[in-house]
């Protein structure tokens, strides 16, 4: 499918989020440019205190308000009217009919995000009805409809359940149908899989991928776990302390990082076509992620970086460089690199 | 070579409701008849969903928790009934990793406590002895001697990990139990944790039963994997034999579901509807059938036991008749 301006669904422009701690200002996340068409399925990678779930956050506009927290740059999000919605500075009350509308959000743990002294359907339907005039009993058919759409069985009877009758691939779904009850033009799955084994992971992925087939809503997946990107982008990513270090389409990204982080995270997973044959001890990144509070001069990767250059990469902070095929890579040296 | 561990048909139940003098009391079956035996410095790893019984079985048999049947013999010596007095000596040749390197760690306790726990539980070795130890261990693990004095919160997830092992590793076990000890962890830091474990088994001829749900990293590091459904050991093999010719259905799809990270890679995928049944009413003979696309009447009728299909490769499965579908081919 060839892409129009009005196949975009959300733009996001030089996005930038500073907390303010008892050590002074810290910079969550700068520099954070992406744009996600209709259909499309961005995953977001990162380790711990990378800035992918503080980003996330920044798009819902969950994030605690001004002076504890400053957010800049531009979030533009595609309205059911087909303008573009100035996400940061509409009022708070537009904002909350916004969320659900536009966009959604499905989170990692839903044992901690669904109320456990509400049942399924309270919750759902209060959702629906918040959003949609709709009657009691008319909500209550809808959020049946919703719950048999993401695959839980006996619907109806699931309605009058409590989270905790619930297992956690069920209440996964019962999460995903509260966030698909508007109809959203982009869903956020912030590691939506991470707490359940991996067969329910797949049976997720798979819904995940179907609902997005029927409706043609967009996904920020938001994970690190490198299986899964392989399973379900289109196009990934990479963040590093805060910053995006590489964006690419999926295939060429796996198939030739150019970013040594990168490179060096697709390395250190273990292949399973070589399983038992311990073919040696895995490249490993060494060193350890950087405290988001004090990140390193320079190239925030350099000190754990094999193509280290003393006195450029601690010194001067690399930009985003666009290559000639429309990748992004933030690295100094990568065009050495590659070549 | 005779084995370091064996286990014959270790059971480990836990009651459940029931009234005053457990009246109308039900069992949890976490563990049923489980049976297999780790040779000396061989990774056997257990692998399953949540609920089948992996982390009980690493706790029962170093007998942290208390089996309700069965055998449990460690270097030749029934360790089933002993008494704590009895198992104290043993406890130095057995130890264990946490999973959560953020809630196994005293937060209180200086990294050289933490380290030297066990020395000063097992007593007879003076101070100066002690911290000569520790400093070793540290230094062991690839952490330098300073961390002797830090605090956990102080420590990166990877580095805590660390300390972990170098507690467990300190009175020089020859077994040791590691319940998912990398998934915590970053992905860049798991490989490095994973690689500390290989080298430390080979200096230290350690024989390690890791228990993980992380398929790539257990395929990696096994030499052997039990997988186990249910309270049970549903097949068990050599680690390229199970991904390459899985014999149990329950495998064929538990590793099917496993992502690869490879985009280009389109599988036929065995997808299991449902979840992992309740362990207090499982399904009567294979608690598998209820989610299995192989499934007989007959496989209802009693519970199948572990055979041997091929040189030492087990698998409860009557299905006799099905070709199953390797997770990776032969590179």
């Amino acid at each position: 499918m060839e892409a129009g301006s009005g196949d975009i669904l959300l733009e996001v422009e030089k996005l930038a989020i500073r907390f303010r701690t008892h050590g002074g200002e810290s910079a969550a996340v700068s520099d954070v440019s992406f744009c996600l068409k209709r259909g499309e399925t961005l995953a977001m990678v990162g380790e711990s205190g990378s800035g992918k779930s503080v980003t996330s956050l920044a798009l819902m506009r969950l994030l605690p308000k001004a002076p504890l927290c400053t957010v800049s740059g531009s979030v533009r999000l595609r309205g059911k009217d087909g303008g573009m919605l100035d996400v940061l500075s509409l009022p708070e009350s537009r904002m909350r009919a916004v969320r659900g509308d536009n966009v959604s959000m499905v989170f990692q743990e839903p044992m901690t995000s669904l109320n456990p002294v509400q049942t399924i359907g309270a919750q759902i339907t209060e959702t629906i009805r918040l959003h949609r005039p709709m009657g009691r009993r008319a909500a209550d058919e809808e959020a049946v409809r919703l719950l048999d759409l993401v695959g839980i069985p006996a619907a109806r009877q699931r309605l009058t359940a409590y989270p905790h009758q619930l297992s956690g691939g069920m209440r996964q779904r019962a999460m995903i149908a509260m966030a698909l009850s508007c109809e959203p033009s982009v869903l956020i799955a912030d590691e939506p899989t991470t707490a359940l084994d991996v067969t329910i992971q797949a049976q997720i992925l798979d819904l995940l991928r179907r609902l997005q087939e029927q409706t043609g809503m967009a996904v920020i997946f938001i994970t690190h776990n490198l299986g899964v990107v392989a399973e379900i982008a289109d196009r990934v990513m990479v963040m590093y302390a805060g910053r995006v270090v590489e964006q690419a389409d999926v295939v060429p990204l796996f198939r030739q990082p150019l970013m040594p982080y990168t490179q060096g995270l697709l390395r250190s997973v273990p292949r399973l076509d070589l399983a038992g044959r311990r073919t040696g001890a895995l490249s490993a990144i060494r060193g350890n992620v950087p405290d988001p509070r004090r990140p390193p001069p320079g190239c925030a990767f350099h000190p754990r970086c094999d193509f280290f250059v003393g006195g450029r990469c601690d010194v001067q902070a690399p930009a985003l460089d666009v290559t000639s095929d429309d990748r992004q890579v933030r690295c100094l040296r990568w065009s050495e690199i590659a070549a | 070579m005779s084995a370091i561990l064996e286990v014959e048909n270790l059971r480990k139940w836990f009651p459940v409701g029931g009234g005053l003098f457990g009246r109308g009391q039900k069992q949890v079956k976490a563990l049923d008849g489980v049976s297999f035996t780790v040779k000396p410095g061989e990774i056997l790893s257990v692998v399953g969903e949540s609920g089948s019984g992996k982390t009980t079985l690493g706790r029962t048999v170093l007998r942290l928790a208390e089996p309700t049947g069965g055998a449990i013999r460690f270097e030749g010596q029934d360790i089933t009934t002993l008494s704590r007095r009895a198992l104290r000596p043993l406890r130095r040749r057995m130890q264990l990793v946490f999973q959560d390197p953020f809630a196994s760690l005293n937060p209180r306790m200086s990294v050289e406590r933490i380290v030297a726990a066990p020395l000063i539980i097992q007593g007879g070795i003076s101070r100066a002895g002690r911290q000569e130890r520790v400093a070793e261990m540290l230094q062991l693990v690839g952490l330098q001697p300073h961390h002797a004095e830090r605090h956990p919160h102080e420590l990166s997830g990877g580095q805590r990990q660390r300390v972990g092992i170098a507690r467990a590793l300190i009175m020089n076990p020859s077994f040791l139990v590691a319940d998912e000890p990398v998934s915590a962890l970053d992905v860049s830091i798991q490989a490095q944790v994973v690689n500390l474990l290989l080298e430390l088994k080979e200096r230290l001829g350690l024989t390690i039963l890791f228990i993980a749900h992380d398929l790539a990293v257990v395929g990696h590091i096994s030499d052997r994997i039990a997988v186990m459904y249910l309270g049970r050991v549903v097949e068990l093999a050599e680690a390229g034999t199970l991904f390459r010719d899985p014999r149990h259905p329950y495998t064929e799809a538990l590793f099917s579901a496993a992502p690869i990270p490879d985009p280009t890679l389109r599988r036929e995928r065995v997808i299991l509807q449902g979840d992992i049944p309740s362990p207090i009413d499982p399904p009567s003979g294979c608690a598998f059938r209820t989610r299995c696309r192989h499934a007989l009447p007959a496989c209802a009728a009693a519970v199948p036991p572990l055979r041997e299909v091929g040189p030492g490769h087990f698998s409860a499965c009557i299905r006799d008749d099905i070709t199953l579908q390797a997770s990776v081919s032969t590179p």
